[in-house]
């Protein structure tokens, strides 16, 4: 597993969840050096480090929140400067305010685009450069089945990851020239924090509409974004690669 | 870093430093009359990034609009000469 040794790999949102898989994924890929951001959960993000480090990556977590351009901006300098590069760039970091579309507060539906999609567009735009001086790099985001299909309920969150694929295959096609990839993964039910609140009546509803007959792991996902990553994926650029034991295709 | 008593000629030397970085061109072969896409090779991407080396050497703002009309070397040594602080 050389393809990624020497690799300085950024997973926002990578403290719990897919991001954590992420990141440790690319860990036991033997990353060089594996950054995670995170917002609140300062514990959860220190286990994670923990775990990255006892797979033998040098790791750290740095706290801010993808919603601040600024912020963003600085993360991807610190960290060029501090590790002298940056190849992957793994946009996980999401927020989902659920409700109907009628009841949709404005400062839910700005967090949540401004979290899902802008931080992404945030960090591509940071990231770009960098990526463009090494003549090569890898973006990776984070988008949704509900991106592709919509859900009642969740018209911010499935807007934030539609656009987060127009994002992509945007990106896609301007740095392509640089050897600069960029893809989508999409995420089916996966079970995490963010889906575990949900009841037992519409998980088993859920659960009946996904062929491979079950909830996705977070594992399972991180899989995708570390092939995406590699150079298995080397001619793979602007694709959106679903996760979702078929409930979508 | 204060750009108040650069010189003209400071100026175009540190413009050609840039641009023979940046496209990977020997400075021989940048002359004022050189167009970056024509002569040196550049594209839209290339262009975008000398325009922003050339911001933060010289701490100065080239809006989009103005970055369309530098075409040539002297253009961007120009524009630099006249807008530096």
């Amino acid at each position: 597993m050389s393809g990624f040794k020497d690799k300085v790999v950024l997973v926002t949102g990578g403290s719990r969840g897919i991001g954590r898989a992420c990141a440790l994924a690319f860990a036991k890929a033997g990353a060089a050096t594996v950054v995670i951001s995170y917002v609140g959960n300062e514990a959860a993000a220190q286990e994670t480090v923990a775990l990255l480090q006892g797979a033998g990556a040098k790791a750290e977590a740095v706290r801010f929140d993808v919603a601040d351009a600024t912020a963003c901006a600085t993360a991807v300098d610190n960290i060029v400067k501090a590790h002298g590069r940056i190849d992957v760039l793994v946009n996980n970091a999401g927020v989902a305010v659920d409700g109907l579309v009628m009841r949709v507060k404005d400062e839910d539906w700005d967090k949540q685009l401004d979290t899902n999609l802008k931080g992404a567009f945030a960090l591509i735009r940071a990231a770009s450069r960098p990526m463009m001086k090494q003549r090569g790099g890898a973006i990776i985001n984070l988008t949704s089945v509900v991106g592709e299909m919509g859900n009642g309920g969740q018209a911010a969150y499935a807007a934030s990851k539609a656009g987060l694929i127009g994002l992509t295959k945007s990106v896609a096609k301007e740095l392509a020239s640089r050897n600069i990839r960029v893809n989508a993964v999409s995420p089916g039910f996966i079970g995490t924090d963010m889906t575990s609140h949900l009841d037992d009546d519409l998980r088993q509803k859920m659960t009946a509409g996904i062929p491979l007959g079950r909830l996705g792991n977070a594992d399972e996902v991180a899989g995708a974004v570390l092939f995406l990553a590699g150079d298995a994926a080397s001619y793979i650029t602007g694709e959106v690669l679903k996760v979702n034991g078929g409930m979508y295709m | 870093m204060s750009t108040s008593t650069i010189d003209p000629k400071v100026v175009e030397s540190k413009v050609k430093s840039i641009i023979a970085d940046q496209l990977g061109v020997g400075e021989d072969e940048i002359k004022p009359e050189s167009s970056f896409i024509e002569d040196l090779g550049a594209d839209s991407l290339d262009i975008v990034e000398l325009v922003m080396a050339m911001e933060e050497e010289f701490e100065v703002e080239i809006p989009d609009e103005e970055a369309e009309n530098i075409k040539t070397v002297g253009d961007a040594i120009n524009y630099i000469n006249t807008h530096k602080k």
